[in-house]
Parts: C-alpha cells; structure tokens; sequence
C-alpha cells in the first residue's frame, strides 16, 4: 500500500448510506468492476462514472451509515478511489473498508477547507492530510490495521494464514 | 469498577476479567450467522484456500433476502449456499421457507442472554432484545471468523436511556424508536452500546422489544440491550429445550458516557419521511399524504404481534381501492399462527396479499415501486430506491399507523379509527 496518496477530491454531505453507494439489486456481484458500473446510481445516471475523475472522496458525518453490506466499499474501490476521508464513519463501513484494504480517514477539520477538484494528499505514515498550505492531522492506524491495509485487505491476510 | 453488559459479555468472550471503552479485544463469538449473503463468505473460503471450520456448531446460515430464488444467479447462489452447510456438517440452517434470519434465529432457541452474535447483517442488534450482544460485519470478515472463531472488536462506551410512564393509545415502541432517532440523529449512537432501563421496560413484551433494538441500529449502534427479565426468561423457556444460559446485567456501578430520558406518554404516532430514518415528524405533520402501496414486514415490524395490531385495526374494514397492501409474515413460526388465530385472514379479507415469509420488498424482492410513487412501510430503512425508483418515496410508521393509513388511502393518526 502507498504511504501518500494524491488525488483530486469529490466532496459528500452528511449520511451518505450504504444503499446509496450501491443498491441492494446490485448485491448479486462480488466483483469491484461489476459494481463500480452501478455504484451511487441511485443519485442519477452518471453520477458514478464521474467519480471515475477523482480519487478522493472526502464527505461529511456518518458516511456508509445503514446496511453492513461489504459492496458498498468494493464499488467505491472498483471506481478506482484510493481513500474515503469523512468527518466521521459509521462502524460496519470503517470495519469493512480497513477488512478491503482501503484506507480511511477521520478529519472533521478538513471537511470545511476542501472544495471540489481540490488537490490533496494524504500522509499515511505521517498520519496527516496536506492541503494548499495547511496540515491537517490524524490519529494514525495502530499496528493490526495497518497490517491489514498493507495486506491489501482481510482475504489476503487470511490467505497468508492459511498457507 | 463496575461493568456495563457490553463490557461484560466482551470481557468474558475474550478471555479477560475486566475490561474499558476503548479497549481493543480478541473475542470468541458464541454465533457467527449469515444469511442469502453466506455463498459470498463461501466465495471468499474458496478463494484463500481454507478447509477448516473453528467450530460448525457456532455457524448459523439462513436464505431470507431474495427468497425462494428469482433468477439462475440467485439459484447458484443458494445452491453453493446448501452445499456448503452440507459439506461441513452445519445444522443451523434454514431454508427458503424459514422466514427472516433474525426472527429465525431467536424463535429456534439460538440466541440466549449473554451471548456475543455476529452477522452479516446491521440488524444483527435485534439480539440485545434477549440480553445477547449482537453486530453487524461484513461477509469477508464472517469467513476469517468461521476460521479463526474470533475478531477484534472494540469495547464501546455505553449510554443509558431510562424510559418512564405508559404508552397512550395508538403509540408503540416503533413511535417510540423513531422519536429517539430524530431527536438523536442517524450517528447519534455511533460506536456505542445502549441499554434500556425505566419503568416502562418491564411492560413492554420481547416483540416490543426486538422492534427496538431492531430500530437502535438506525443510530449508529454498536448494540443494544434489555437487560434479562422474567418476559424474556419466560420467552426463552418455550424455546430452549432446556439448555441453560447465564443472564449478564450491568453492575451497579456500571459507567454510562450519557444518559437519555424519555417519558413515553408524552409522545404521539411518528413517521420518518423520505430519504432518511432520523427524518421524522409526528403523524400531524404528515397526515394526508397520498401512499400507493404499504408494506406490513420486515425484521424491524413483522411479528405475530405487529401482524395482530395491523388487524385488530382492519377487521370487518377494507382498504382504499387506490392502495395495494403487502403482508410478509417475518417468520414460518409467525405465519402458522397468525393463520391459526385468523389474524391472517382479517388481513387479507382487508384486501392485503400476502407473501411468502422473508425479507421481502424491505430487500427489493417484489412490492417494487415505480417513478413518483409512496410506500408507507413498517421496515427500518426508508433510504433513496431502496424499494425502487429513485423517484419513488418511502415512509416508515408503526403497524397501527400502515394500517390506519391502508383504509384511507392516505397517512393518517390511527388514533381516529
């Protein structure tokens, strides 16, 4: 997994819920390609192919809030978005997106100063988010997520397991 | 220092003697359960290349979403589902024809006070209606436990909300539910354990009860309790073929991070309007909106219990021509008897349908909506197309309310029938 991670930012408001980030008919598939094709289709047609523009997405409270279905945060990776950073995570979705391998990202202070487009980086190692001139920080992840985040989720590091 | 349930169960789940909010444990779940969503779990086995169960007696699988199969891909679906609890030995399993996994679960006697549940399903809460921990996690995450037998969790801080007084007329806990989550909000619980205390507790019945910490998760919880009493020792008694359990109750002394207070007198009828459950309004407010269809299901409002209020409303009654009415008992168990009382035939007398026992249209399986149309539902979620079009509307309300609003063809205060 990359330490920094760049990338231009899409911005959410508050509550976006796992039924909006893929729908329940589209539960039927596994594969992040298949789901990307329908990932947030419920806010109109090509909505999610614009996401493909960004790698960021940067939302307000309680993103991934409702249904503790795994797909939500296999779209968002099918779209080819390298990190979700929200003011705060519901569980199932944080617990899920660390179990896939995506980092995730609590900072409510960034939430304000991002606007759309923007460029930002992200610091894993450092555990600090850098925008414009300004640095934003956060707690960064203990030692068993990391792990799983390096991995690339829980499936490889229970493979490694296994073996 | 005293423990709360939370702390408790996860305390003795790994292995330790006390622990603190905040703390990190390895935890050894009593009931790993999942449902339609297992042959992904299956899948994810498959791909790493594990052959090996912790423990198939502590694996609970049941097909309710989209239920019996409705093409060649659910079918395969269900097929490498039966054959997995086949090739492993799994006798928690429930078939097509069992109902929702949760209800299931609870009538067979699987889930006992003090157990610690997880599941791939958020509503995995609904545990805490008998004193067991129960969460939700993803379908990868229940395959590593289904190997390993555990997964960290985090011991997560607890609030207590004291209920006191007596429902009024025409208000149930769903009312009661939907009014904690509009004035705390969809994160106001994120990541915490609540446990109901008050006066009021020791009236409400274990279905009252399942629809509440059913609905907690729709504050973000993490869980949520009553604490073990003689209702739910007396529900588990018809069920457990003896089998003894151990209830966990808080200490005195227990740490509560908050405290919430409700006098449940004082509250009316609810409704939690489009697209969002913390969205709510009292009936007033809403009162005469035009629906298309209602739905009596889902694992929040579809016991035998919620099937009766609907009818003691609908009885002798028929609904508004204008409105279609879909009746999905949660349960084989709760169909039986709504059968067997005539609870089912005043429904559909009433002008209901009635569907097999299952997830249903909460799922997206039948009762789909069209472009600008309403549903008026007893479900827990009520977000954008989840039963549809992304132009149609979902309103959430207790059993009396759906019914009250069935005979008008319009949301109305069940209190006028």
């Amino acid at each position: 997994m990359e330490q920094e991670l760049k990338g231009k930012v899409y911005k959410f408001g508050d509550n976006i819920n796992s039924d909006i980030i893929i729908a329940g008919r589209y539960l039927i598939y596994i594969e992040p390609d298949k789901l990307a094709e329908h990932a947030f289709e419920m806010l109109g047609d090509g909505f999610g192919a614009r996401l493909r523009n960004f790698q960021i997405l940067v939302a307000g409270r309680n993103f991934g809030c409702g249904s503790a279905r795994e797909q939500a945060v296999t779209a968002i990776q099918g779209l080819g978005i390298k990190a979700v950073v929200s003011c705060s995570f519901a569980r199932t979705f944080y617990r899920n997106a660390i179990n896939s391998g995506l980092p995730i990202v609590e900072c409510p202070e960034l939430y304000g100063a991002v606007s759309e487009a923007d460029e930002i980086t992200i610091d894993l190692g450092a555990g600090e988010i850098r925008h414009e001139d300004s640095r934003y920080l956060f707690p960064k992840f203990p030692d068993s997520m990391r792990q799983l985040l390096e991995c690339g989720g829980l499936a490889e590091y229970l493979k490694a397991q296994v073996k | 220092m005293g423990m709360t349930i939370a702390e408790k169960i996860l305390a003795q789940k790994s292995g330790l003697s006390a622990v603190v909010p905040g703390q990190i444990v390895d935890a050894y779940p009593d009931l790993v359960m999942s449902h339609t969503a297992t042959w992904r779990s299956v899948t994810v086995m498959e791909k790493i290349g594990a052959t090996k169960l912790y423990d198939p007696d502590r694996i609970a699988v049941v097909l309710d979403h989209i239920a019996p199969a409705k093409s060649e891909k659910n079918a395969a679906d269900h097929l490498k589902c039966r054959n997995f609890v086949k090739k492993y030995g799994i006798r928690k399993f429930y078939d097509v024809d069992a109902g929702i996994a949760h209800l299931v679960l609870m009538e067979a006697g699987h889930v006992v006070p003090g157990d610690l549940i997880v599941g791939t399903d958020s509503h995995c809460t609904i545990y805490g209606s008998l004193g067991a921990l129960g969460s939700g996690i993803g379908y990868t995450e229940v395959t590593s436990v289904w190997i390993t037998g555990k997964l960290w969790m985090k011991v997560p801080e607890s609030y207590r909300i004291v209920l006191r007084g007596t429902f009024s007329k025409g208000v149930y806990s769903k009312d009661l539910m939907l009014h904690l989550i509009g004035s705390l909000g969809a994160d106001g619980c994120t990541y915490k354990s609540v446990e109901f205390y008050g006066d009021t507790v020791q009236s409400l019945n274990v279905s009252e009860r399942m629809t509440m910490t059913n609905l907690a998760m729709e504050m973000g919880v993490k869980c949520a309790f009553f604490p073990p009493d003689e209702k739910t020792r007396a529900y588990l008694a018809a069920r457990l073929n003896g089998r003894s359990y151990q209830e966990v109750q808080a200490d005195p002394d227990a740490v509560y991070s908050r405290q919430i207070d409700v006098d449940v007198s004082t509250l009316q009828p609810m409704v939690a309007c489009p697209h969002e459950v913390e969205n709510t309004k009292p009936i007033d407010e809403v009162a005469g909106t035009h629906i298309d269809q209602v739905f009596l299901g889902s694992c929040a409002n579809a016991k035998y219990e919620d099937l009766a209020v609907a009818a003691d409303i609908l009885k002798g009654r028929h609904i508004h021509p204008n409105v279609r009415f879909i009746i999905t008992p949660g349960s084989k168990q709760i169909m039986l008897e709504a059968m067997k009382s005539g609870v089912l035939a005043t429904l559909i007398e009433s002008g209901g349908t009635l569907t097999n026992p299952g997830c249903g249209a909460c799922a997206g399986d039948g009762g789909i909506l069209a472009d600008g149309e309403v549903c008026l539902s007893t479900a827990n979620r009520n977000f954008l197309g989840r039963m549809g079009s992304n132009k149609s509307s979902i309103y959430l309300c207790s059993p009396a309310t759906l019914a009250a609003s069935a005979i008008r063809g319009v949301i109305s205060d069940p209190r006028e029938l």
